[in-house]
């Protein structure tokens, strides 16, 4: 009964993990070193233990700016590939994702709503920020209760996904007519953060959002075992004793969650819930929940850390929006997935 | 003395639209043995999957009773039905990139805990569910890279991990080639035989459901359904029954359904040996020839060589089958 090729995929996915693991402990200090200042890797080591720092200066932008934003970023994208990964299987549909299913841009019209009404004076204050929060969840929720209202309704998870788009277009036509509506303040800091970045998070706030976005993304870990089942799709999951209302709708609470955090926090991010899932099943050319969950929270920490050591790279011009760069990536991940799609074992 | 698993009570299947019953099937008073195999014949949008359905609880019943191990179906929780009836479809999986024995494992769903973690017990059920169907050597093999016939088998071995005393599967057959599907037949009927499984299956294959089934469930085209063993069945003649109305005969010798041969003209064949007797009367159908006794052309072989013409007119000995025709066409003008 003990066989090699089960030994020989466990240990992909171990080698996988540990990749993983170490590209994040190399782009970690890449983040901390590049910026607007170059300072060198002692020093960034000296901040982070408390050592005294050459420049105080330094200190300030390591603790204050560098490393909340490279947390944020290795969070952020650790919850979007999560959230896309639940969608993907849930809706039966390797497109899925949060942006697609109109998540993304019902958190959007939700911060739009609060920061357009308040006219861009978000600035540092906790309650604004809050507010923030609060909309892009109220948001997201309401988008949910559409999709689960529908699904209901609606027993195809292709044609779900089809209201998803749907709603997606509905939310940004209002965000137009908000904006349309609105102060030229209030458009240009709604502008700006829908750009999407990871510096909107300062150190003081970091601990609950790393909070919000470690308890969700364990949750969805043990959502394994139904995810798996839905792999043969909702007849034979129903057949094995899986709820399927309940489970659909646990899974789409938890995406909706994810999504809703960092799109308050960090701007509607693209393509990451979308591709981030794919390239964790290409990698352990597996789509066991058990493994594939874990490694695709990984590979979005990873794949965020990437976009926000690209996005201060340029020092002297500031700092790349994230959604000029996810697409940079992206595309032609989504391009060799179509184009190889014969040969692709999950999608066979 | 046969234990019955699964009976319905005047059952009546079909769907709601809107908050109107439409019935498709209507009053059927079914039973279903252990240690059975049970096929499911009719045509196509008879009703079969609805029915299947129904049984596999997936579908409530608009009125009468399904009772299961002794108990009301609509008092079963969805965890225990999972652990009572398995199903197989034929439906395109997202599994692809699962091995064959994380599909198999499964079945284990209904009796794994939270987080679905196997212990000794069930991967020691997963490998001899696989063993049972034959599939142990592809155990590592991604479902994307196995043939219609081997996924067809890891879906069996997944209801088997199941264990689950009935087993249902929708057109289990329909996909597969020649081989494949007679091995998927015999597959099922000696798993009925050696674990004492209730197997309920729907199939458009004739010949090979009446040649393994124990019972045959047969979907009339009135919608009116028949419920007995395959052989009583068939010499009953309710095989005829199956396609009324349609351009097709039941074969009794064959065991399947022929198309309905248009006699133009009738000849008198003697033939001793019953396989010659066969493919010859087969060619002559084929060309609007039939058989009777008494008639004016005789033919007579003895092997597939030596094939004697009698008529008014004279005797011929052609040297085969093709030649015969040939032959007799030039006769019948």
């Amino acid at each position: 009964m003990v066989n090699t090729s089960a030994y020989i995929s466990s240990r992909r996915s171990c080698i996988t993990i540990m990749i993983l693991v170490l590209l994040i402990i190399a782009l970690f200090p890449l983040c901390l070193t590049t910026g607007a200042v170059e300072i060198p890797l002692s020093e960034v080591a000296n901040a982070l233990l408390g050592q005294p720092v050459e420049k105080h200066t330094w200190e300030v932008i390591i603790l204050e700016t560098r490393l909340p934003m490279a947390c944020t970023a290795a969070l952020a994208g650790a919850a979007l590939a999560v959230a896309g990964l639940l969608l993907q299987t849930t809706f039966d549909n390797p497109l899925a994702g949060p942006s697609i299913l109109g998540i993304s841009s019902g958190s959007s019209l939700g911060v739009a709503i609060v920061m357009l009404s308040l006219g861009g004076v978000i600035g540092g204050s906790i309650g604004g920020y809050m507010s923030v929060l609060l909309g892009a969840i109220i948001g997201a929720g309401v988008v949910m209760l559409i999709l689960l209202a529908f699904s209901s309704i609606v027993k195809s998870t292709a044609m779900l996904l089809i209201i998803g788009v749907m709603v997606s277009y509905l939310a940004s036509s209002a965000i137009s007519l908000l904006n349309f509506f609105s102060t030229q303040e209030g458009v240009h800091s709604y502008v700006i953060w829908g750009l999407g970045n990871f510096s909107g998070i300062t150190l003081d706030r970091l601990p609950t959002f790393a909070l919000l976005i470690i308890v969700a993304l364990l949750l969805s870990f043990m959502m394994a075992k139904p995810l798996n089942a839905l792999l043969l799709g909702s007849r034979y999951a129903e057949n094995l004793g899986v709820n399927l209302k309940a489970t659909r709708n646990q899974l789409l609470i938890l995406s909706g969650v994810l999504t809703a955090i960092v799109t308050a926090y960090c701007g509607p991010i693209g393509f990451i819930g979308l591709i981030v899932p794919h390239i964790a099943r290409l990698a352990l050319r597996s789509s066991n929940h058990t493994t594939l969950l874990p490694t695709t929270a990984l590979a979005g920490a990873t794949i965020a850390l990437l976009c926000n050591y690209i996005s201060v790279y340029p020092s002297a011009t500031g700092i790349i929006p994230i959604n000029a760069i996810t697409p940079i990536i992206g595309v032609p991940i989504i391009i060799y997935i179509i184009i190889n799609r014969k040969k692709i074992l999950y999608l066979n | 003395m046969k234990t019955t698993i699964l009976s319905t009570q005047d059952l009546t299947a079909g769907y709601y639209v809107g908050k109107k019953k439409s019935p498709i099937l209507e009053r059927l008073n079914l039973t279903l043995n252990a240690g059975e195999l049970v096929c499911l014949l009719g045509a196509n949008g008879i009703g079969k999957s609805t029915l299947l359905r129904t049984l596999s609880g997936v579908q409530t019943p608009l009125e009468g009773k399904i009772s299961i191990a002794g108990k009301d179906m609509s008092q079963c929780s969805a965890r225990q039905l999972s652990r009572l009836i398995s199903i197989v479809y034929t439906d395109r999986t997202l599994a692809g990139a699962l091995t064959v024995q994380e599909v198999v494992s499964l079945g284990r769903h209904p009796y794994t805990g939270f987080f679905g973690r196997l212990d000794i017990d069930d991967k020691t059920i997963v490998w001899q569910a696989m063993e049972a169907v034959g599939i142990t050597h592809l155990a590592q093999k991604h479902i994307a890279t196995l043939s219609d016939g081997e996924r067809q088998k890891t879906m069996i071995a997944r209801a088997l991990a199941q264990q689950t005393p009935i087993i249902i599967l929708d057109e289990p057959t329909a996909f597969l080639d020649v081989a494949s599907r007679i091995e998927t037949m015999q597959l099922l009927h000696s798993l009925a035989h050696n674990q004492n499984k209730a197997i309920l299956l729907s199939s458009h294959d004739i010949s090979q459901s009446l040649v393994l089934a124990h019972r045959l469930w047969l979907l009339r085209n009135d919608r009116t359904m028949i419920d007995g063993m395959t052989e009583e069945l068939i010499m009953k003649g309710e095989l005829e029954h199956l396609f009324a109305n349609r351009e097709v005969i039941f074969d009794y010798n064959i065991g399947d359904f022929l198309a309905k041969p248009t006699i133009i003209h009738q000849v008198s064949l003697h033939c001793e040996n019953n396989t010659l007797k066969h493919w010859l009367s087969n060619a002559l159908l084929r060309n609007n020839i039939g058989i009777a006794e008494n008639k004016e052309i005789i033919i007579s072989a003895t092997d597939i060589n030596t094939i004697k013409i009698s008529y008014q007119k004279g005797n011929y000995i052609v040297g085969g089958i093709e030649e015969l025709i040939a032959q007799l066409e030039d006769i019948i003008g």
